[in-house]
């Protein structure tokens, strides 16, 4: 049981640090690695737009052809 | 028919894409000369080419039993399949020329895979072509169904087989890397596969999207 508490303990004590870490790099997510993240949110966000219109489309034909 | 108006294979293959869009960037890659990181190139560019071949066979299916039914849907449907599939067509084309610019030097080096490929969507375009010159619609339906049906499969030798046979740059042709065990390892297969899955679907989808707006057109004319 204490060996758990220990282990607990450490746990927290590392993820504490690693919080830390981040804070003090200030959200750099985005730029780090070659800033490919940057890459790839863009081109999620062409193909959500795409996907939403293509879906968008989907929901008038609906309509029209329920009006028939 | 009931398949194209669900929704939940539009969501999956969406959501299959968003998949592919992360991990095609984020997952290693195997290190090969000539590609680089281009090779990331095949989660992008090579779907289109399968998105194409779907709607293609689907097309040439449709002509078929267009054939051997009369009924006239099937041929609006065979119609926008080959529409969209030239779309994709195109998508292929751009993005390999773009691609090649930067590998071989050229946009358009006269490679054996890019004349075959320029021929075979001229072969599509006269489709369009020979389809609009036709005003009786049964003579219309019945010859771009067996023209469709001829098209199909010298499309996919001038692709697929007579680039293999001579000395084309591109990969996967005259012993350059492409999709052989050494050249591509089950890092690139998890992404490659689910990618050509889902542009395929996507695919159906924008053809299905098309075919139902021609449907409502042809009814509006009949009734009329």
């Amino acid at each position: 049981m204490r060996k758990l508490a220990f282990f607990v303990f450490l746990l927290l004590g590392y993820t504490a640090a690693f919080a830390q870490a981040q804070s003090v790099e200030m959200a750099d997510t985005m730029r780090s690695s070659g800033k490919i993240y940057v890459v790839i949110v863009t081109i999620i966000i062409i193909f959500a737009g795409l996907a939403i219109y293509l879906f968008a489309i989907d929901r008038r034909l609906k309509k029209i052809e329920k009006n028939k | 028919m009931k398949f194209i108006y669900q929704t939940w294979w539009k969501v999956l293959a969406v959501a299959v894409i968003f998949y592919t869009l992360v991990a095609g960037f984020l997952l290693g890659v195997p290190k090969l000369p000539i590609l680089h990181e281009t090779i990331r190139n095949t989660y992008f560019h090579v779907p289109m080419w399968i998105a194409m071949f779907t709607v293609f066979t689907i097309s040439v299916i449709y002509s078929i039993r267009y054939l051997s039914t009369g009924k006239e849907e099937y041929d609006l449907a065979a119609v926008e399949c080959v529409n969209t599939g030239t779309f994709f067509y195109v998508l292929g084309l751009v993005t390999g020329m773009i691609w090649a610019k930067y590998t071989w030097g050229e946009f358009w080096s006269n490679d054996p895979k890019q004349n075959s490929a320029a021929i075979a969507f001229l072969l599509y375009c006269a489709y369009a072509v020979l389809r609009n010159s036709i005003d009786e619609e049964q003579k219309r339906a019945k010859i771009s169904a067996i023209y469709n049906i001829f098209a199909f499969p010298i499309m996919v030798v001038l692709i697929m087989v007579l680039p293999r046979m001579t000395d084309s740059l591109h990969p996967g042709n005259g012993g350059n890397p492409a999709f052989g065990k050494l050249d591509m390892d089950n890092r690139m297969r998890i992404v490659l596969y689910p990618a050509f899955i889902a542009w395929s679907f996507i695919a159906i989808w924008i053809a299905s999207l098309r075919y139902r707006i021609r449907l409502i057109e042809y009814k509006r004319n009949e009734i009329n």
